[in-house]
This record gives C-alpha cells, sequence and structure tokens, in this order.
C-alpha cells in the first residue's frame, strides 16, 4: 500500500473520530461522556508511559507524578482569581500566580512542559540507575512530588487541594489531545529515534556499542512521556473539577500500568484499546458494589469489591497474559485489508 | 533541647527504628535470595496483623498462642504468595516479578477491605505491654524495650539459621547462583518457599510490635512501615541484613527527630526521606553497607 493512501485513510479515520465526537458531545448522555473523556485521558497516560516502559525498557513509576505536575501547574494558570481567592483561604496564593489568568489551551502546554522538565530531572539518573533500582527512584520522585504538594500551602494549597475548577475539557479536548499524542509517538516510535530507543530496550550494551547515545535517548522518552503525562494531568483536573496531592499517588500509576500490560508492553493499539476499555470496565463495575437481587434473594453490595475484581484481572494478566491481550500486533491498514481478504478467501 | 528531652526522643527513634529494620529485614532475606523487591511484604505484614487479631476474636485464643498462630498462618500465605505469582515468572526478566509483586499488594488490600472490612479496628494489647516505665524523666513504654530485645532475639536466631544450618547454606548459596546451587543438589524449590516462610514469619513478628505501638488495625496498615522498611533496605544496601538493621535505624532517627528539631520543616518529612532514598540510590546503588558482588545474603 503507498504512503499517501495510507496517510488518507488516516486522516479519514480521525474526521470519522471527529464527527463522532461532534455528535456525542451534541447527543450523547453526560454519564457516558464523562466515561468516554476519563477513557480518553488514560489513552494519553497509557501510550506516553508505554512509551517510556514499553518501547525504551525504562521500567518508570513516576507517571503519578508528572501528572500531579501538569494538572497543578495547569489549574493554577486557568483558574480565575476570585476562584483561587475562595481556594486559598488558609494561607494566600504567591504572588503573581494569584491574579494570573491563561486560556485553557495554554495553561494546558505550559502544564505539560513543565511535567517534561521534571521527566528531564527524573530521566537523568537512568545513565546510574536500571532496572528494578530504576522504578524505584522514579517511585521516589513521585513521593517526593506528592510530598511537597502536600506541603507547599501558598502554591498548592496543602492537603485541601483546589476545588471547583472550571469544567472546559469536553471530548474535543481529550480526543484532540490523544490523537496527537499518539501521532507524535508513534512518529517518534517509526523513526530513527525510535529505533534506537528499542535498541536500548533490547540490549543497552549493544546499543551503546553500535553508537547510540544513551543518555539523550533515555531522557528523551522520559520528556515526551512526561510532557503527555502533564497533559492528561491538566485535562483530568479539569474535568474532575477537583484536585489534591493524595489523589496523584502510586495507585494511579498501577492503574496506567495495568492498561499497558493488558494492551501489550510497547504496543500503542493495545494501549487505546484497553484505555478505553479500562475506563468503561471500571464504571461497568460499579455494580458489584450496589445490592442486588438474584432469586429473590437480596446480597447487599460489598465495599472495596470493584478493586478486588480489578486486582485480581491485573494479576490475571501478570501471570497468563505476559504479553498482553494484544502481544504485538499492532493496527495498521495493510493489516485490515488483508484481514478482509482472508474473509474473503475463505467465504469462497 | 535539653538532654532529657533528647534522650526521650532518641528511646522512641531507636524502638521505631528496630520496628522498621526487622520489617526491613524480611525485605532484605527475599531479596538477598531470589533477587525480587517484594512490594507485597507490607500487606503480608498487615495479613499478619488481621490473622492475630481474628485468631484472638473468634477462638478466644490467649494472646501469645494467638500471635503465634498468626505467624504460622503468615508463613503459610508467604509461601502460598510465592507459589502462586512469583513462581511462574522465575524464568522471565525480574520485572514481570516486580510488577507482579505490586500486583499482589494491590490484590491482598483489596481482598482484605472486602473481607475484612475497611473500617479500623483494635489489636488487643495484653496488660504487661501497656505499662509506661519512668527512668528520671525520661518516660519509656513497655512495649519499646520488648520490641528491642525481641528484634535482636530475632535478629540473632536469623543470623544462626543463615550460618549454622544446612538450609541456611542453601539459601546463601541460591544467592550466588541459580544454576550453579542446582548443580550442588540443592532443592531450589523448597529452599525459595523457606525463605519465603521465614520472609512472612519476621512479616509477622514486626506486625506485632506495630500493633502494640499503633493498636488500630485497617486493610492499609501495611503501606507505611513497608515503603518505610523498604527504603530503610534500599538505603542499608538491599539484600544485606545488617545493612537492613542499620537502614531501619537511620529512617527511625529521621522520622522522629526530623520533627522533634525542626519542627516547621515536619511536614517534609517525607520529602527527605524519599530524597535520602533517591540519592543513595543513583550515588550508592548498592546501598551503604551494601557489597559491590560478594557477600549477599
Amino acid at each position: 500500500m503507498k504512503r499517501s493512501t495510507r496517510i488518507l485513510l488516516s486522516i479519514l479515520l480521525i474526521l470519522v473520530v471527529y464527527i463522532f465526537v461532534f455528535f456525542a458531545e451534541k447527543y450523547m448522555d453526560p454519564f457516558l461522556k464523562r466515561i468516554l473523556n476519563t477513557g480518553f485521558i488514560y489513552v494519553i497516560l497509557a501510550v506516553s508511559l508505554n512509551l517510556i516502559n514499553g518501547f525504551t525498557g525504562q521500567f518508570s513509576l513516576g507517571h503519578a507524578g508528572f501528572m500531579a505536575i501538569g494538572a497543578y501547574t495547569s489549574a493554577l494558570l486557568y483558574m480565575s482569581p476570585e476562584n483561587k481567592l475562595s481556594n486559598f483561604f488558609m494561607e494566600p496564593l504567591i504572588s503573581p500566580l494569584d491574579q494570573i489568568q491563561l486560556p485553557f489551551f495554554w495553561a494546558i502546554i505550559i502544564g505539560g512542559l513543565m511535567a517534561a522538565l521534571m521527566g528531564f530531572i527524573v530521566g537523568a539518573p537512568t545513565l546510574r540507575v536500571r532496572g528494578d533500582y530504576l522504578a524505584i527512584v522514579t517511585y521516589g520522585f513521585s513521593e517526593i512530588i506528592r510530598s511537597l504538594f502536600n506541603n507547599l500551602q501558598n502554591i498548592t494549597n496543602g492537603p485541601l487541594g483546589l476545588k471547583g475548577l472550571p469544567t472546559y475539557t469536553n471530548l474535543w479536548w481529550t480526543v484532540s489531545w490523544a490523537v496527537i499524542t499518539i501521532i507524535v509517538i508513534r512518529r517518534i516510535v517509526d523513526s530513527s529515534y525510535g529505533r534506537a530507543l528499542k535498541a536500548i530496550r533490547d540490549d543497552e550494551v549493544a546499543a551503546e556499542n553500535l553508537g547510540i547515545n544513551l543518555f539523550k535517548h533515555k531522557v528523551l522518552a522520559f520528556v515526551v512521556g512526561a510532557f503527555f503525562a502533564g497533559v492528561a494531568g491538566g485535562l483530568l483536573g479539569s474535568l474532575l473539577m477537583t484536585i489534591d496531592p493524595n489523589s496523584f499517588s502510586i495507585l494511579f500509576t498501577y492503574q496506567i500500568i495495568t492498561i499497558i500490560l493488558l494492551g501489550g508492553l510497547g504496543n500503542i493499539t493495545g494501549s487505546v484499546i484497553v484505555g478505553i476499555g479500562f475506563a468503561f470496565l471500571m464504571e461497568g463495575l460499579r455494580f458489584v458494589e450496589m445490592p442486588m437481587n438474584i432469586f429473590g434473594i437480596t446480597i447487599p453490595g460489598i465495599l472495596g469489591m470493584r478493586m478486588l475484581i480489578f486486582s485480581i484481572l491485573l494479576m490475571i494478566t501478570i501471570l497468563f497474559f505476559r504479553q498482553g491481550l494484544f502481544g504485538t500486533r499492532e493496527f495498521t491498514w495493510e493489516g485490515l485489508v488483508r484481514l478482509f481478504t482472508k474473509r474473503k478467501v475463505k467465504q469462497q | 533541647m535539653d538532654l532529657s528531652l533528647f534522650l526521650q526522643h532518641m528511646v522512641n527513634a531507636i524502638s521505631l527504628g528496630f520496628v522498621f529494620g526487622l520489617v526491613a529485614v524480611g525485605y532484605a532475606l527475599v531479596y538477598g535470595v531470589v533477587k525480587l523487591v517484594n512490594f507485597a511484604h507490607g500487606d503480608v505484614f498487615m495479613m499478619a496483623a488481621y490473622f492475630m487479631f481474628y485468631t484472638s476474636l473468634i477462638f478466644g485464643a490467649p494472646w501469645l498462642s494467638a500471635v503465634i498462630l498468626g505467624i504460622v498462618f503468615t508463613s503459610l500465605l508467604g509461601v502460598g504468595i510465592e507459589k502462586v505469582a512469583y513462581k511462574p515468572l522465575r524464568k522471565y526478566p525480574r520485572i514481570n516479578s516486580l510488577v507482579s509483586s505490586i500486583g499482589m499488594s494491590f490484590l491482598l488490600q483489596n481482598f482484605a477491605v472486602v473481607v475484612f472490612g475497611g473500617i479500623q479496628r483494635s489489636f488487643p494489647v495484653p496488660e504487661p505491654m501497656t505499662k509506661t516505665i519512668v527512668l528520671g524523666e525520661i518516660r519509656v513504654q513497655a512495649v519499646s524495650i520488648y520490641t528491642i530485645i525481641f528484634s535482636i532475639i530475632m535478629v540473632l536466631i536469623l543470623t544462626f539459621i543463615l550460618q549454622k544450618t544446612k538450609i541456611g547454606l542453601a539459601m546463601r548459596i541460591l544467592s550466588r547462583d541459580f544454576d550453579t546451587a542446582r548443580l550442588m543438589g540443592i532443592n531450589v524449590n523448597r529452599t525459595i518457599s523457606f525463605t519465603f516462610a521465614l520472609g512472612s514469619a519476621l512479616a509477622a513478628v514486626s506486625a506485632v510490635f506495630w500493633a502494640l505501638r499503633y493498636p488500630q488495625i485497617f486493610p492499609f496498615m501495611g503501606q507505611y512501615p513497608g515503603s518505610r522498611a523498604f527504603i530503610a533496605a534500599v538505603v542499608g544496601g538491599i539484600g544485606s541484613l545488617k545493612g537492613a538493621l542499620i537502614g531501619g535505624f537511620v529512617l527511625g532517627l529521621l522520622t522522629v527527630l526530623i520533627p522533634a528539631m525542626f519542627p516547621e520543616y515536619s511536614g517534609y518529612r517525607e520529602a527527605f526521606i524519599f530524597l535520602l532514598l533517591v540519592l543513595v540510590l543513583i550515588f550508592k546503588p548498592n546501598g551503604l553497607f551494601g557489597l559491590e558482588a560478594g557477600e549477599k545474603a
């Protein structure tokens, strides 16, 4: 298939998605819309973490920390001065943050850039620490961020968090950012940079011997991954309308790791499908916590059942689907065509 | 700060340090032998507290026998977790087992929420532990003294097992090289099971002392001591028992002394502790007492 045909088909697909978004924004049930928004935010998070963990093989547990930075930076920029005044009643917000108000788009971008800066700082030690030690260092970083945010009363409002954030996030934003994330990361992975990243994942020493600059490439993965995590954090803050440091704990990172493991490490298609599916699953599983009526016997809802089922699913994936549900099979237009032609052969 | 107040803080710091150290030794033991950062250790610790709570509640067992039963159950749980969650992944990259231990930690917490309920329950504290001993101006809880004595005994028992028994020898060999150990006729599976039983028993013992200090038990109680002990193990040099104990000490001191000496920075305590973790890993990846590639067990 020609390159131009593939690009044309991709543009068509994006158009179809946007037509769907247009109708969804107009007619869809707000509850469903909310789940879809969360799903697309999961997609951004999963695809960006996949760049670090899946393609570069640097096992990072710091994604929640990057999100927290993005969420707070952008929230402090897009909130109105009056809104900030009502939030910071313990200690006033330091100037000039208390007067600034930027449009949502720029606030999100700056949030992403701040997270990217943090990604650089976290990515720099990757030259010295590897494997599970790196996982520990990144976990440490995300805990440091959480602890700082809990204490910097005059910047983050401490453990009280920020409340009453304006709801700018809608499907237009989340879908657009998800599309940008997928395109950018797909382009990186398919470029010479991406091949270098995969070489580092497969054998670091061999990659270095081939003349690949380890520091540059690892840090690149962290910076790009952290940028999109920051963007996702900003979008999530505006969707939930409230953020506090403790909602960006390691548990959030585990959820994203579950998504990329289920989708398959280093598989963007898997991250996208599982990311959206995960949002629906987490909402759908809420029924297990409600009282149920089976054949006239009422079973009281059990609190925490949803998370138990979630963790059992996680364990099953880890133990039995080590390649994820999709393995290394990526979505390609050629693959789709082959799928249809194969079916035709079968029908004859 | 006057001397007596300082001594008072030191006593608290040392006994807290011993509890952290004891949990950390469990981490270090498992890491030393299997090379697995067992994130579920803190949750095994939590399960131990619940086992003891329920054995003393349901069977009305005397306190000491409830504790011993609890230790036995916890060891069995530890062995079971290894069989289910780590053994199938042994031949895959280490990161798989790490993720599996994260998942296991998650599973145990949520299991506890569903089965034991999310509310706090009070752990039974026997009479002699509740006393406070007054030495001049310093007030020492009896629990602190018991903690220190029993921690030392536990470490001595552990050292004896590792150095003087056959299974200890097997563990030490396993920590060097799996394949060679197998060639030498060591039953790898049994030795690893024993390691997990021992590590979980240590978690159970430290859970007793933790629960005596803070008698509220709840499904997420393992997180804080678990993460602290884990940092202690890493700072001390993960895989080294001596390092784990000393790391626990350092953390106990930091946890108590930072808020005592610099009250205005007490909120940043967690940040300091995690910063220490990150710095140690970056500049001394083998920890303060970890050996390069030599004796680790």
